[in-house]
């Protein structure tokens, strides 16, 4: 269970504070996929990445099982369980796919074991697993990758920063069907994804609405997506492709 | 293994990964002398009799062969220049280990400067592997000064791995290369300097022959109060193809100056070069901390990764 307490953070702008989150309080348990939307702008990237600690808040305090991990470094709360996938992965030059993928999952890897993650995000391990994670490799691979190293952590919470930025559309659909088996094979561990997208609300059992900062509704999904039907809140992946798309 | 002691067979693992006598054709020197030498039906290793070296000779269609000739040094103030001449014949595809390693538990400096020239002959393929290593905790310095020149005839190919990771306090790399229509030289350098070492690797490549190509790249790290030079010029005599790269992570106090240089004396010459210096990037320090690794843990994976 995650629970943040009247968190804020605010960032230097031309020497005025500007404030990001405000005072925001919200409880994430075990065993839900939660998702995160609202107006671009709003704060929903920073609040993912003061949970994994890449930024610290002003005030309030952050408590991950129990535990107050306000003051604990990235490496601390990874540890303790908590994976974050990055809006922009990140690349590297001479690490690999399969240096990335046995450094997630913390432990010696056998590359069928890699192959594994690989494959479930779409990936022909063959293809990949010697791959550096480099320039390279498109927006969508390395994003992929990005998502595999996130699943090779079974962590007890993960974090997907918009999933579905940068993929393409056939990727988007497979997507769908990662979150949906995760939230299958790791029914104690949660699931919080930052994204605006219809398709990906769907799949929630629980949705938190935030803009400018601040926590605007939060519930069942059932009864908070209908609201958010039409707005910026809930987009649709591809006007076109929608009324056709089918569920990988 | 051949009267070397714990401290020359340790050496000897970390340049030429030998830990037996290796099969094929070798030369082992320690403290120069030759304490082990084997020449096989084809690949004949005749030691020079105007000055301390080799001449390595390999006849023409040799495959799949090897030679090894690593160097030991592991007595304080010794001080030697080697010769060694490699000539590959027609057609022949080899590898050649080289690579020297210095300990110096003294004083005084010890150093060994090994003159390589390579003789490539037509379509004849050679890889050339070599480390430099250094270690000891002597105040005497470790000083490695190589020269490589490589002549590459028609359809020659030449891949060149050089490798100084660790120990070394000073060293000036001198590499030279000719190419004869469509040869082909690939050379990968891997440099990492700390403390108050100083590496200075220059390169001369001149593309003479029709359809000649030659691809430089150098990978470095500088930590510490270290310093390096890269200086490469590729010279772009005919209908050619050149890449020269330098890409270097500085930390700490490390300074580095790159000087890429091409020179193009033919209209259809095709040159490249590209130079980078910059630290480690700190969103990639940011993501290996998420999946659980310190900040210092961070750091290692990626400059052991980046000159891998």
């Amino acid at each position: 269970m995650l629970e943040l307490k009247n968190v804020s953070f605010s960032v230097d702008d031309a020497g005025q504070g500007k404030e990001i989150i405000r005072n925001i309080d919200l409880k994430i348990p075990d065993g839900r996929l939660v998702v995160v939307t609202g107006p671009n702008g709003g704060g929903k990237s920073t609040l993912a990445r003061l949970i994994a600690g890449i930024e610290t808040p002003d005030e309030g305090s952050i408590i991950f099982n129990g535990r107050d991990i306000t003051a604990e470094s990235v490496t601390e709360r990874a540890r303790m369980g908590i994976a974050f996938a990055f809006q922009q992965p990140v690349r590297f030059k001479g690490i690999n796919v399969f240096d990335l993928i046995r450094i997630a999952a913390g432990r010696q890897l056998s590359v069928s074991d890699a192959c594994e993650y690989l494959s479930s995000v779409g990936l022909c391990a063959r293809d990949y697993i010697e791959r550096e994670v480099n320039a390279s490799l498109s927006g969508g691979e390395l994003k992929r990758i990005e998502i595999a190293t996130v699943l090779a952590r079974g962590a007890k919470l993960s974090i997907f920063d918009e999933p579905e930025a940068g993929i393409d559309l056939w990727s988007f659909r497979n997507l769908i069907g990662v979150f949906r088996r995760m939230r299958e094979t790791t029914k104690d561990s949660s699931i919080l994804i930052i994204s605006h997208q219809e398709r990906i609300l769907q799949i929630a059992d629980e949705i938190i609405v935030i803009s400018e900062g601040r926590v605007k509704s939060q519930g069942e999904a059932s009864k908070v997506f209908p609201g958010l039907v039409g707005t910026a809140s809930a987009q649709k992946t591809c006007p076109k492709a929608e009324p056709c798309g089918t569920e990988v | 293994m051949l009267g070397l002691n714990d401290i020359q067979q340790r050496i000897l693992r970390e340049v030429a990964d030998l830990h037996t006598v290796p099969v094929g054709a070798y030369n082992i020197r320690a403290n120069g002398r030759s304490v082990g030498r084997q020449s096989t039906e084809n690949i004949e290793i005749i030691p020079k009799t105007d000055v301390s070296g080799l001449e390595i000779r390999i006849k023409p269609g040799t495959r799949n062969e090897s030679v090894h000739i690593p160097v030991v040094l592991s007595e304080s103030g010794l001080s030697e220049v080697v010769y060694n001449d490699f000539y590959i014949g027609e057609g022949a595809d080899v590898v050649i280990v080289a690579g020297c390693g210095i300990d110096n538990c003294g004083t005084h400096d010890s150093r060994h400067d090994g003159i390589h020239r390579f003789f490539v002959g037509a379509n004849a393929k050679v890889k050339y592997v070599e480390k430099h290593y250094g270690s000891g905790t002597g105040s005497g310095k470790r000083i490695l000064n190589p020269v490589t020149e490589v002549y590459l005839e028609q359809g020659g190919y030449a891949e060149m791995e050089m490798v100084q990771i660790e120990g070394v306090d000073d060293t000036e790399r001198t590499t030279k290369a000719e190419l004869a229509s469509g040869a082909k030289l690939i050379v990968r350098e891997r440099l990492m300097t700390h403390g108050s070492q100083r590496a200075i690797s220059a390169y001369k490549v001149a593309l003479n022959g029709e359809g000649s190509s030659a691809d430089v790249v150098s990978r470095s790290v500088a930590k510490d109060d270290s310093y390096q030079k890269f200086d490469a010029t590729l010279y772009g005599n005919s209908v050619c193809r050149g890449h020269s790269e330098c890409d270097s992570i500085i930390m700490d106090n490390g300074r580095i100056l790159a000087v890429p240089a091409l020179e193009a004396n033919c209209v259809d010459a095709e040159l490249v070069h590209e130079a980078a210096i910059g630290k480690i990037a700190g969103e990639q320090i940011t993501k290996l901390m998420t999946l659980g690794l310190t900040e210092k843990e961070a750091e290692e994976q990626i400059i052991n990764g980046f000159l891998r």
